[in-house]
């Protein structure tokens, strides 16, 4: 949607005049340098990134940079596999993300429900504690928790340490809140009148109704868990149970003295999951970013 | 009507348990002096007079502000100058192209971007000192220096987070009224003046919302200072998050940590207040 009237806004500015904040040619050129320059700022590291996974160790911190993958050195991704478990901790941030996308989806989207078209007492102080929630930093709490997840819970370094805690999510059910909102009512009363129940009607009415909002939760939530980094630095010890974030920099070995090529292929090994994620969701996910910037 | 309280129920109780409980928790740990060694000992307001006197607590909360003024500006100034360079782009392809490349770095750890930016800002190895040499600039000892330390880590951050704050701006942007700009451009508004006086103010909600969300997710810095330098050299680069993480795991000393934990709370809590304070002289509400 944005996207559409955006590019209509474009097309009539410029049939009737330059659509400049600066009046003169000049400026379109300082802006689309300043546009390229940035564009190859942002990209550089991540050619740097594969070509230098594919030198040689001798080679990898030559001067002038070599852009091009010449040596094609496969040999540092199979290095990968030997110095890391590297199967079992890509396993294991599957695992994580997969089970924290898909228990965020089911309670946000009950309680997202329920918060915008179930009416019971007490819904809106409940809902002003759900966004109060929101406000309070991951890091302000991570004492207690740790301290519950290892003592009472009994999750110490194991993976439900960095499952459980993220099955429930005040940002989730805020947003698709949102979207259920924005459903008509009409579709509600049609479906009573066909003697369709309340979870019929959720099921098979709005939660479909809801999708890009489960989407761009979806695309955020594996975004997020699978780059997380500090809470396993916490709550994990055995390098068979590390998500992949902790056996990146494991690769680099204390005091850097990992070989650089290995670990830049274990870099782009890592991150090939979340690029298929971002493509497959890129259309919701820039779409909602960029409204949830408006409503702010 | 029972339907609702069965719906919001595993919500509840995960933010219950593990949000708003440990909330509680760590204010009433803040009271205790506790190690695994040690049975917990209640000590008042011990560890907040021990947080006011300590120098490297002081040290981290400098850094931490000087790491947010610095990146947040950048960030700010080149996401909302790039926003406005590629929204008046009239070709569809280009500025796909544009969109895409700058939201790459959002999709990595900050893990990644830590150990691969921290190879490319070594003094005598690194990409960025080589052609810096093109300019006739020495080797600059960006990690090691406590000078540029703190700029290396910045630039780091800005780097990851640029294309997340530009695409809200660009948001911001593609949904102001059309006709407010043509009304304008009738008026005989040009260039820097619409800008100034159309663009920014109708703007201004976006741009505290980005502000706002931005300075949050900085004063919690973690992950790049951790992983490029251990907060090194000395102190120069400890963040207020890593004093916790030192406190609270390396030493094991709950109370300590948890008290450090609600300053920052309480910090982030009152630089967004003035923030929204503030706010009122120069956000525009349509």
């Amino acid at each position: 949607m944005a996207a559409t009237l955006q590019t209509t806004d474009v097309k009539i500015a410029s049939t009737t005049q330059p659509r400049g904040w600066i009046p003169t040619h000049l400026g379109r050129w300082l802006s689309m340098a300043f546009m390229i320059i940035i564009a190859i700022l942002t990209l550089m590291p991540f050619l740097w990134v594969v070509s230098t996974s594919l030198r040689t160790p001798a080679q990898s911190f030559t001067l002038p940079p070599k852009w091009i993958p010449v040596d094609m050195e496969w040999s540092n991704y199979a290095q990968v596999f030997d110095e890391i478990p590297f199967w079992r901790q890509i396993g294991n941030s599957f695992l994580i993300t997969l089970s924290v996308v898909a228990g965020q989806l089911i309670t946000a989207s009950l309680a997202g429900y329920a918060f915008a078209r179930l009416r019971f007492p007490g819904r809106n102080i409940l809902f002003w504690i759900v966004l109060a929630t929101l406000m309070i930093p991951g890091q302000a709490t991570i004492i207690p928790v740790f301290i519950l997840i290892s003592r009472i819970l009994g999750l110490y370094d194991q993976l439900g340490a960095l499952i459980v805690p993220g099955l429930a999510t005040a940002f989730g059910t805020f947003l698709l809140r949102q979207y259920f909102m924005a459903i008509p009512d009409d579709f509600e009363e049609a479906a009573m009148i066909d003697g369709a129940n309340q979870w019929q009607i959720f099921r098979l009415i709005y939660l479909p109704l809801a999708s890009p909002g489960l989407a761009i939760l979806a695309v955020l939530t594996f975004n997020g868990k699978w780059n997380d980094y500090f809470s396993p630095l916490i709550f994990m010890n055995t390098k068979e149970l590390f998500p992949i974030t902790l056996g990146i920099v494991d690769l680099q070995g204390y005091m850097g003295t990992g070989s650089i090529s290995v670990v830049l292929a274990g870099i782009v090994l890592s991150t090939i999951p979340v690029i298929i994620i971002y493509i497959l969701g890129q259309k919701y996910l820039v779409e909602g970013l960029m409204a949830g910037g408006v409503k702010g | 009507m029972l339907l609702g309280y069965l719906f919001i129920l595993p919500t509840m109780i995960g933010l219950l348990t593990f949000i708003v409980g440990p909330m509680i928790g760590s204010l009433g740990l803040s009271f205790y002096k506790w190690n695994v060694f040690r049975p917990a000992e209640f000590i008042g307001l011990e560890n907040f007079q021990r947080l006011a006197g300590d120098a490297r607590v002081f040290l981290s909360f400098k850094n931490t502000f000087i790491l947010v003024i610095m990146t947040v500006t950048l960030l700010e100034a080149l996401a909302l100058a790039l926003a406005l360079s590629v929204y008046r782009l009239a070709n569809r392809a280009l500025s796909t192209f544009f969109r895409t490349a700058y939201f790459l770095p959002v999709l990595l750890s900050g893990a990644a971007v830590a150990v691969t930016l921290g190879y490319l800002f070594h003094q005598d190895f690194g990409v960025i000192n080589y052609y810096l040499g093109y300019l006739g600039i020495q080797k600059i000892p960006w990690l090691t220096s406590s000078d540029t330390v703190l700029i290396a880590i910045s630039l780091t951050t800005v780097w990851r987070n640029l294309g997340f704050t530009f695409i809200i701006y660009l948001g911001g942007l593609s949904t102001m009224p059309g006709e407010v700009l043509e009304a304008a451009e009738v008026d005989g508004a040009t260039g820097w003046r619409r800008l100034r006086s159309v663009i920014l103010p109708l703007l201004s909600p976006t741009i505290l919302f980005a502000s706002v969300t931005d300075i949050i997710k900085m004063l919690q810095f973690f992950d790049e200072p951790f992983i490029m330098t251990r907060g090194g050299p000395g102190d120069a680069s400890r963040t207020v998050v890593m004093m916790m993480y030192e406190s609270g795991f390396g030493n094991r000393e709950f109370g300590y940590g948890s008290a450090i934990a609600l300053a920052l709370f309480a910090v982030i809590m009152i630089v967004t207040g003035i923030q929204f304070y503030l706010s009122r002289r120069w956000v525009f509400y349509g």
